[in-house]
């Protein structure tokens, strides 16, 4: 029913993000009446900044739309539960369904944003989440990979750079992938990227940056970038 | 024909050694706990066991695992903060790991349950997990091939069940309930209760008793009462 709006034209802000600011910035770019499934971990704060009239309904792939916040002391129901196992509520409207059907409407384009992490993605939207390869490592996947094909539109939210200052925005994805072509935007402390899906000419496009010049940016990421 | 037993250990009795059984669950909800810790007791051993992850804690399938009577997993997601059982074996190489995105692994249930020989998906598509699979392009897209998973046993947690077998489940406790309900030779249930049949309403009939093999109630402490669901 909503579909994600391109906007706008280049933006430098003063400072980085925090992961609050970020989760912020990608609520706001959900447009109202969307359905939206927020990946574990810092994807989940999103919902903290979603308007209550925005009239977005959250999808949990274990079986639900309409789910409501976290749930406390008495509101505990260990049937109840989002795809973080952790304990949440439902709201007016809320629904529940199977395993096969929750992934059906994944799989068959239903959702309008899914919102997850990455340990890498590529200029043409390659994902890689799931898995660093390491040996003896144990491998788990869940349902990366199908939200991350499955949405009309796949957000990003991870830190631009990991802790030893590598780029986590790359040529060619050298981690195992989640999904081939199918990030659209990446939400990071110092920028906003659209992707595009269809290669284009292999750059990438800046929204905007925060706490760095759009040059300092083209010297921390190996992918020619260019302005919005 | 539902045959109502007396107890789980009387419903899990028969599976043999070697047989493939999906176990309900996401985590804990839903999971069919006191099936699951019958089967510990009958001693059966070299089972696979499809379940969306691969046990928590030790108890209900933790505790199977733990007792080594799992030959391999099919799951999506083993690995979690609680899985040490599982996570044991697996490094000791004492259990055969298939991983399967946890969408391909509904409908593959799904499909076994429904008559389907296989399924052309997106999910995967150009990763690891579907290195070897063929591949086929429709319309401009890639898509891989999945075959049905199909078991000798399904053990199910739904939350009320009619006399005939008709169930229904309690809110995210449902997820792998009613798809392996259907794709497996005999179902067993266990449910919170059993109402006389006439009692539930067809309307809100998930599964349709066709599905169901044998019950039995286990009474959940926790659950809380009523639900509007009859």
């Amino acid at each position: 029913m909503s579909s994600v709006q391109t906007p706008s034209t280049f933006t430098e802000g003063p400072t980085r993000l925090g992961k609050a600011e970020l989760a912020a910035l990608v609520a706001a770019d959900i447009p109202d009446g969307a359905f939206v499934n927020l990946g574990i971990g810092q994807p989940t704060l999103v919902s903290n900044y979603l308007a209550p009239d925005s009239g977005v309904t959250l999808h949990t792939e274990n079986g639900m739309l309409g789910m409501g916040p976290e749930a406390h002391g008495d509101d505990v129901d260990p049937d109840l539960i989002n795809a973080g196992k952790i304990p949440v509520t439902e709201l007016p409207g809320a629904s529940y369904f199977h395993h096969a059907d929750s992934f059906a409407m994944m799989r068959g384009g239903h959702l309008d944003i899914c919102v997850l992490g990455a340990y890498q993605v590529s200029a043409r939207g390659d994902l890689a989440n799931w898995h660093t390869g390491e040996p003896g490592a144990i491998p788990a996947v869940g349902g990366a990979m199908d939200l991350a094909i499955g949405a009309k539109d796949t957000f990003v939210m991870m830190t631009l750079t990991t802790r030893d200052g590598q780029s986590k925005l790359v040529e060619a994805c050298t981690y195992p992938l989640t999904g081939v072509g199918c990030v659209s935007r990446i939400y990071t402390d110092v920028a906003v990227f659209l992707i595009d899906r269809e290669g284009g000419d292999g750059s990438v496009v800046v929204r905007e940056t925060h706490g760095v010049s759009f040059e300092e940016l083209e010297a921390l990421v190996p992918v020619p970038l260019r302005r919005a | 024909m539902v045959m109502i037993t007396q107890s789980a250990l009387d419903a899990v009795a028969d599976i043999p050694d070697g047989a493939t059984v999906l176990i309900g669950g996401f985590g804990p909800a839903g999971q069919p706990v006191e099936l699951i810790e019958a089967l510990v007791e009958t001693g059966t051993r070299d089972l696979t066991v499809v379940n969306n992850n691969a046990g928590n804690g030790d108890v209900g399938l933790a505790a199977l695992i733990g007792a080594g009577r799992v030959r391999k997993v099919i799951c999506s997601f083993p690995r979690q903060h609680d899985s040490h059982q599982f996570d044991e074996k697996y490094r000791a190489g004492e259990i055969e790991l298939e991983l399967v995105p946890q969408g391909n692994l509904a409908e593959r249930i799904r499909a076994a349950g429904a008559g389907i020989g296989g399924f052309f998906t997106p999910t995967g598509y150009g990763t690891p997990l579907a290195e070897g699979k063929e591949v086929r392009e429709i319309d401009g897209r890639h898509y891989v091939l999945e075959l049905p998973i199909r078991a000798d046993y399904a053990l199910v947690k739904a939350h009320r069940a009619d006399e005939v077998g008709n169930l229904t489940y309690r809110k995210t406790a449902r997820n792998f309930g009613p798809i392996m309900a259907t794709a497996a030779t005999t179902t067993i249930v266990q449910v919170h209760e059993v109402v006389p049949t006439g009692a539930m309403d067809p309307e809100v009939v998930v599964t349709p008793g066709i599905y169901v093999d044998r019950l039995v109630v286990v009474p959940t402490a926790t659950t809380p009462e009523p639900e509007e669901d009859q």
